[in-house]
């Protein structure tokens, strides 16, 4: 019998149109499985089987009569907690909006209901996105399904978990900073960031407005980009959501695979390698490259000065933004309350208990960034930086169509072991940031393991704004290449978990 | 740029409306003081000249047509409120110390 949990989400797609598999079995199969394995990832804050195999059961009975249906109708996937689903509970993993059930659905919900794709739950995430390891989840962390003592990155570290479980094909993540390129890093699984506003943001809760976008996780390139095709386009009721029509991400994947990148320039951020880079994980981009090169790509070295200060400039903006989208969970209209007194004094208390300790963090941050006497220091430099980024971009995609560099400078870290250090923490995410800051797309892929320590390590692709095809074309050409010599995808080589009687 | 002293991280943490003990107080201040040190460094390459970007890709005037539309009810507004009466949200008393 086959395991339908290890197929990609284009071989259910195919089995579901022969008649090999029904949506039913394939969701049964994977609720089985979370099931399973769960107890010990904890990817999952919520399981929505009941109203997984409902929607499945429609697909079935709309395929059996010939009925036309989206592609990826019957595929399941999951949900990162952030987005709002109607019916189902939402936390955004605070304590703050515990049992919380929004009234109406986030765009992206929409649209995935629309496709008909079954959802089995929702994961778990560091609070309101805040982290790099999913260890500030108000409701415990998710384990590394490639070592369970380890983080499986943050802040979409159940989304990211999900899929090397095995729990889900698909998943739906959101990258501030790099949450969902530093969580498919770290697992051994891929994620995109699109270019800002490709994606409605209508329902996703915010944590910092001009940096957040949503995007779509998965095992492989190609199944990517068939969820980047339902979840983009243009929605009026976000006003930064791009007026333009979605990427032809699949044609480019798929063009990508017949292995030809003769005369596609890749630009080396030089700044983004040396200190602080693991050696297992250098030497597995350094191999990366010698893969594009034999597949026909030019290797440039380009240099991007300001990103120096990206990091500096990025924990000035989240914090000054994210203090200000925060300011809605105040007792009154949803979510915890804790009287004490008056309604000031309530506020007061009831953020004290419902917020953690990186939330409290950060929002004084941002209060302190944006106040009197020192707007102009904090906040209006690091605006200025983010224009000299921006700059270095530019100057950077004349020399080159895609610019690379490993994802996250090491293989995932042990749980507990940055948790008191924020600094050590916020490194994490050095190489992803720059993307963020310019709006500009990004990809992480496998790139394979580190030879030191046997876990997972990340290939960046970066394109210019609204040019993320261009991620997708040359992502599956090294995929194809990677996999050739893995004989599969990484994720078969992470260790078999135990299976819960 | 200086540190962040106790007091000013109280006073933060009052505009914040968050309540801190004084053992948060203790641990706050340390870790907020290493950070700020540490992003004060954008000052130095900021230079007069640079202008300031606060939106990654530059848009203006984003309007949709001024139509009525459904909305939630009245009800589903109010079904997550901690406490409702009369069709309003209730709060704690708003003036005055004494509840």
């Amino acid at each position: 019998m086959t395991d339908w949990t290890r197929a990609s989400a284009a071989q259910m797609v195919a089995a579901l149109k022969s008649g090999e598999v029904t949506s039913v079995e394939l969701t049964q199969a994977h609720l089985d499985r979370i099931a399973a394995v769960d107890g010990a990832v904890h990817a999952f804050l919520h399981i929505n089987g009941e109203q997984a195999l409902e929607t499945a059961r429609g697909v079935d009975e709309a395929r059996a009569a010939g009925e036309e249906l989206p592609e990826l109708a019957g595929v399941p996937i999951a949900v990162k907690d952030i987005l709002v689903t109607q019916g189902m509970p939402t936390t955004a993993g605070s304590k703050i909006l515990e049992g919380w059930e929004p009234q109406y659905d986030a765009t992206v919900t929409r649209k995935l209901r629309e496709a008909r794709m079954p959802i089995l739950g929702k994961t778990n995430m560091d609070e309101f996105a805040m982290g790099s390891s999913t260890e500030h989840s108000g409701y415990g962390p998710t384990h590394n399904p490639w070592d369970l003592e380890r983080i499986p990155g943050g802040s979409g570290g159940g989304s990211s978990a999900s899929l090397a479980a095995w729990e889900a094909p698909l998943a739906i993540g959101s990258d501030t900073g790099g949450s969902i390129r530093q969580p498919a890093s770290v697992t051994g699984t891929v994620g995109v960031k699109p270019t800002y506003g490709g994606v409605s943001r209508y329902g996703a809760i915010a944590l910092a407005s001009s940096l957040d976008q949503l995007g779509p996780c998965a095992r492989t390139v190609e199944d990517a980009a068939l969820l980047h095709e339902v979840m983009g386009g243009h929605d009026p009721m976000d006003a930064t959501s791009l007026q333009e029509p979605v990427p032809s991400c699949v044609e480019a994947a798929r063009q990508g695979r017949e292995g030809d990148l003769t005369g596609v320039r890749v630009g080396v951020i030089k700044e983004l390698s040396g200190e602080g880079y693991q050696a297992g994980v250098e030497q597995r981009f350094n191999e990366g490259l010698e893969k594009l090169k034999e597949l026909g790509a030019e290797i440039v070295e380009v240099s991007c000065p300001s990103f120096e200060y990206a990091l500096a400039a990025y924990y000035l903006i989240l914090p000054s933004e994210a203090s200000s989208n925060l300011a809605k969970f105040d007792s009154v209209r949803f979510g915890m309350r804790v009287e004490k007194g008056n309604v000031e004094r309530t506020m007061a208390a009831t953020r004290a208990e419902g917020f953690g300790d990186e939330v409290k963090r950060r929002i004084m941050l941002g209060t302190y960034a944006l106040s009197a006497g020192f707007y102009d220091a904090y906040y209006g430099s690091a605006q200025k930086v983010r224009t000299l980024i921006q700059r270095d971009f530019e100057a950077a995609f004349e020399q080159a169509d895609v610019l690379v560099s490993p994802t996250t400078p090491t293989t995932p870290f042990k749980l507990g072991e940055r948790i008191d250090d924020p600094l050590a923490m916020y490194l994490n995410d050095v190489a992803t940031i720059p993307a963020n800051l310019a709006g500009i797309p990004g990809m992480s892929l496998p790139s394979g393991t580190a030879p030191e320590d046997g876990l997972p390590t990340g290939f960046q692709i970066l394109a210019p704004a609204h040019e993320d095809a261009r991620m997708y074309r040359i992502g599956a050409a090294l995929e194809k290449k990677l996999a050739e010599e893995w004989g599969g995808p990484l994720a078969s080589q992470a260790p078999e978990l135990e299976v819960a009687k | 740029m200086s540190s962040l002293e106790r007091s000013d991280v109280a006073r933060l943490a009052a505009l914040a409306r968050i309540d801190m003990t004084d053992e948060d107080l203790d641990r706050m201040s340390g870790q907020l003081s290493a950070i700020v040190d540490s992003v004060a460094k954008v000052a130095e390459v900021a230079g007069q000249d640079v202008p300031a970007t606060s939106h990654p890709i530059p848009m203006a005037n984003v309007h949709r047509p001024d139509e009525v539309r459904p909305s939630l009810t009245q009800e589903a507004a109010l079904s997550s409120a901690p406490e409702a009466e009369e069709g309003r949200f209730r709060v704690p008393q708003i003036l005055g110390e004494e509840a």
